[in-house]
């Protein structure tokens, strides 16, 4: 990892993972206070950066577009919300052990897949696990048949489809179009205390920092090498005697994962999690973060994550009409004119200036022009 | 068959001997109605609606015409040389300061001349009354309804006289059997007629009219049968021909249930393979999967949707041809904005799919939004032409929709077009020519822009007809697209890319699947099936049915 980015991070995971959760302690009159309202939504995006985090992975470096992320992010947020619900008891409104919406759906028994939840251990685990076997059962499945490029995005989006479609659905006891919701305790803390969200808030700023160097660490690996690989040419990677679909297989698997863990932090702190975050849209909105933050750098991801999702809570909520209009702008500009996204955008204007200041100060010597390399898939 | 024409024909009898007895019985004032027109001028409520009953059981069409007045408030009582007679009031003027009426006679509308209002006392009409009158006039309606010109009305009020198997109603079931000459009128005529039958007879008539139910296949005398079958009190020979009767209607009904599944397969084909014609041509080509192919759905949509509106507002003489002008605007419209679209943007994208993946997606979220944001967030509405509602009864228990019919027939004629221009233009020869190798194609002369964008602007036209054609059986929203584009590349993915038949067969064969597996697994389970389908299919033939081979096939 080159110096520069060990610091840049450094300082970034310490504005992002103890700066910001003392200045939401100081008291709300201070100049430096960061209200609850302004951490939990920085606590979303935090969650959203670690999805996408997994996505540019796949995605940037794997060449791999997958339009189908929502569902394993959803896959997470369930698996957690499930637990959350078990452990609101007979505290709901109907004063009934089971689920609210059980009880309005006149559910006798809890379903049995429902009854593991009650185990907080089984809940973390099934958070990475369940999205890593679907995951893994779908990836083996795509790429063993050498399923790539759009055709590999088209089944993801249909994917996405079926899996927004299955979960509306109330048969599957899952709260169908309400989702999950009323939280009251996450492993006995409770939801609606500051402090409870701020130490949430802390796990997920963690976790983001875990799952960069995780992303990073497999960039730099081999693994890592060869996938740039596969993005590049995927025909050469298999003559050369490389298994292309095994390392594709493996970032996947790995990305559902991001994607899940991302899911599970994101409901306790929102305090819902309905389908409408796994349909097609959502899957596609993920990858558009990628894209403008700046594919196949990782800290573009995040950058972008971040940039797009506040741009959004501003514009839905000043001028909800004009939303789509800009993320539709987004995707068209993001192709067109900035394919490697914001980062890439600072990159080419840091080295302008840079050349013009160099310039000015010795025009004998002229720096060569840096390239950051655009990912062509 | 024997049998069943016998039946047919003692029914018929049966019925003729009914309607003669009935037509000799009908006028003649009785006592009794001529009781029940003192009782009306009266004050006691019981009386006057019992009077009313009277009037209305002899089925008389002139009482009933009279009841009609009655419940109108135009009935009038006028007393002559001590005799209170009553009658039925007509237009009113003002003479002078009298205000005066012409008047006629209560049976027979006979003109009684013009008289001053003053002089007559209004029969009023209050709730109860128009309650106990209601039922006459509506029976009498439907009973009118079997001489209407229309057989569609005859038909349903010959429906509606089978549901309600009231025994006074045989008789003028019968006399209307008798006379139809449309077949399926005389159907649903002799359907009602037994199921009168079923409801009001008992013993070896019944047991009959179960056996002549069966015959015709009724649907709707299932429940009723059950009964029959089910009941203690009835005979072993009654239950057991009810209990024919319902497998053979089962039987029937399996049958028609399956050629519908297969017309709704063959419907819901051929939308998608409007939809993917135009997909598949242009990933083909270009190598762009369009994300916005929905949206232009959408705008194909709403341009008829405007046309339809330009006619009302201009032309409404002319309403029913509307449909016709937006057929080929639609076209156009989409076919424009696709050429806007690909000379725009999706032109310096060029071999770079997955990014024209995202810029299309964009694009299609801004003409969505634009729809959404011009037209409003609800659903329009377009009618449709007279001459696309209705259906063509093909079987009993089966009405294929004309709708459906015009949409697989367009289809079809848009797969011919598509075959025409590709393999007998010079147009087509330059599409192939790309499509097989752009390098080479471009080294003798080949303008590929030229190719690209007209491909383009034909693929987007097909959507915009797809749009059109989905108004007649389809809500017409902002968000028309988004329900079938998914659908529509699943099946440009099975079919492959190398040949048309592929985007046929794929079409064709998901379409039916999945109206098949619908019965059985519900619209959402089906769709997940579908999917897990075709990424099993993938398994076996990774490029689709029909592979582009040989060097071509790695892009």
């Amino acid at each position: 990892m080159p110096r520069r980015e060990i610091v840049a991070l450094a300082i970034a995971a310490f504005v992002v993972a103890v700066v910001l959760p003392i200045c939401n302690t100081l008291p709300a009159g201070s100049p430096l206070a960061v209200s609850n309202f302004t951490l939990n939504l920085f606590g979303k995006f935090l969650t959203y950066a670690i999805l996408a985090l997994g996505l540019d992975l796949l995605w940037g470096y794997a060449g791999v577009l997958s339009l189908g992320h929502g569902v394993f992010f959803g896959l997470g947020a369930y698996a957690m919300g499930m637990h959350l619900m078990l452990e609101i008891g007979s505290k709901s409104v109907y004063q009934s052990s089971l689920p609210d919406f059980m009880v309005w759906n006149q559910v006798k028994t809890l379903p049995l897949f429902w009854w593991p939840f009650h185990s907080g251990a089984f809940t973390v685990l099934a958070i990475m696990l369940v999205p890593a076997l679907f995951g893994f059962a779908f990836g083996y499945l795509a790429f063993r048949s050498r399923i790539r490029g759009v055709y590999f995005s088209i089944i993801t989006q249909a994917l996405a489809l079926s899996a927004w479609l299955v979960f509306n659905r109330n048969e599957m006891n899952l709260g169908g179009t309400n989702g999950l919701a009323d939280f009251k305790t996450i492993f006995g803390f409770p939801l609606n205390q500051p402090r409870t969200q701020r130490a949430l808030y802390v796990v997920t700023a963690l976790a983001l920092i875990g799952a960069y160097l995780l992303c990073r660490w497999i960039t730099l690996t081999r693994a890592g090498k060869v996938l740039v690989a596969i993005r590049d040419s995927e025909t050469r990677v298999l003559f050369s005697g490389y298994s292309p679909a095994a390392y594709k297989l493996f970032v996947f698997v790995v990305s559902a994962v991001l994607a899940g863990v991302a899911g599970a932090l994101y409901a306790p702190q929102v305090g819902i999690i309905t389908p409408a975050k796994i349909g097609v849209l959502p899957s596609i909105e993920m990858v558009v973060w990628v894209a403008a933050g700046g594919r196949g750098t990782l800290y573009g991801a995040v950058l972008g994550a971040f940039g797009v999702n506040w741009i959004q809570s501003w514009l839905t909520t000043s001028y909800p009409d004009f939303w789509l209009l800009f993320l539709g702008g987004l995707f068209m500009g993001a192709v067109l004119f900035f394919p490697d996204g914001i980062v890439g955008a600072l990159g080419r204007l840091g080295t302008r200036v840079r050349r013009i200041v160099s310039r000015r100060t010795d025009p004998a010597v002229s720096t060569p022009s840096v390239s950051l390399g655009r990912p062509t898939p | 068959m024997i049998s069943r024409l016998s039946v047919l024909l003692s029914l018929v009898v049966w019925l003729a001997a009914g309607a003669a007895g009935h037509a000799a019985a009908a006028p003649a004032p009785s006592p009794e109605v001529a009781a029940a027109l003192t009782d009306l001028t009266g004050e006691d409520a019981d009386k006057r609606e019992a009077a009313v009953n009277v009037l209305g059981k002899t089925r008389d069409p002139r009482w009933i015409q009279f009841l009609s007045a009655l419940r109108d408030g135009s009935v009038y009582a006028r007393t002559r040389a001590g005799k209170t007679e009553l009658v039925v009031g007509g237009s009113k003027a003002t003479k002078g300061d009298q205000d005066i009426i012409d008047i006629a006679g209560a049976y027979d509308r006979e003109p009684l001349g013009t008289v001053a209002l003053s002089d007559l006392k209004e029969l009023p009409a209050d709730r109860r009354l128009r309650l106990a009158i209601k039922p006459f006039l509506d029976a009498d309606e439907t009973q009118a309804q079997l001489a209407d010109p229309d057989p569609n009305v005859r038909r349903g009020a010959a429906v509606k006289l089978g549901n309600q198997a009231a025994a006074g109603t045989a008789p003028v079931v019968e006399a209307a059997l008798k006379k139809e000459s449309d077949r399926w009128v005389h159907h649903a005529l002799a359907e009602a007629l037994a199921l009168i039958h079923l409801a009001n007879f008992t013993g070896a008539e019944r047991a009959q009219a179960a056996r002549t139910l069966g015959g015709l296949h009724s649907e709707s005398a299932v429940p009723a049968l059950q009964r029959l079958a089910g009941d203690g009190s009835a005979s072993a020979d009654e239950r057991a021909a009810a209990s024919a009767a319902i497998r053979r209607i089962e039987r029937w009904g399996l049958l028609t249930r399956t050629v519908e599944t297969l017309f709704q397969g063959a419907s819901l084909g051929s939308i998608l393979l409007l939809m993917a014609l135009g997909l598949a041509v242009v990933f083909g080509l270009m190598g762009v999967i369009n994300m916005a192919h929905g949206e232009l759905m959408a705008l194909g949509a709403y341009a008829t949707f405007v046309v339809q509106n330009w006619f009302r507002a201009t032309w409404p003489a002319y309403f029913d041809s509307y449909f016709l002008v937006a057929l080929p605007v639609s076209f156009l419209v989409a076919a424009a904005v696709g050429l806007v679209l690909e000379r725009g943007v999706i032109r310096l994208l060029y071999g770079r799919p997955l990014e024209t993946l995202l810029l299309t997606w964009g694009a299609s979220l801004i003409i969505q939004q634009a729809l959404r944001l011009w037209f409003g967030a609800a659903n329009v509405d377009v009618s449709s032409p007279s001459w696309l509602s209705g259906g063509v009864p093909v079987m009993v228990g089966l009405t294929l929709p004309y709708n459906r019919v015009f949409i697989i027939g367009l289809a079809a004629v848009s797969v011919a077009a598509m075959y025409w221009l590709l393999f007998r233009t010079s147009a087509g020869l330059r599409i192939r020519a790309v499509t097989q190798n752009r390098a080479m194609s471009s080294c003798l002369g080949v303008r590929a822009g030229v190719v690209d964008a007209t491909t383009f602007a034909f693929g987007a036209g097909l959507a915009g007809l797809a749009g059109c054609a989905l108004t007649q059986i389809g809500n017409v929203g902002p968000s028309l697209g988004q329900n079938y584009i998914v659908d529509s590349f699943m099946v440009v993915v099975t079919g492959g890319v190398g040949k048309l038949a592929g985007t046929i067969l794929a079409s064709a064969g998901l379409g039916g699947l999945t109206k098949g597996i619908e019965p059985a697994l519900g619209a959402v389970f089906g769709k997940v099936a579908i999917l897990v389908g075709v990424i099993l299919f993938l398994q076996r033939r990774p490029a689709g049915l029909f592979a582009t081979r040989g060097r071509n096939a790695e892009a």
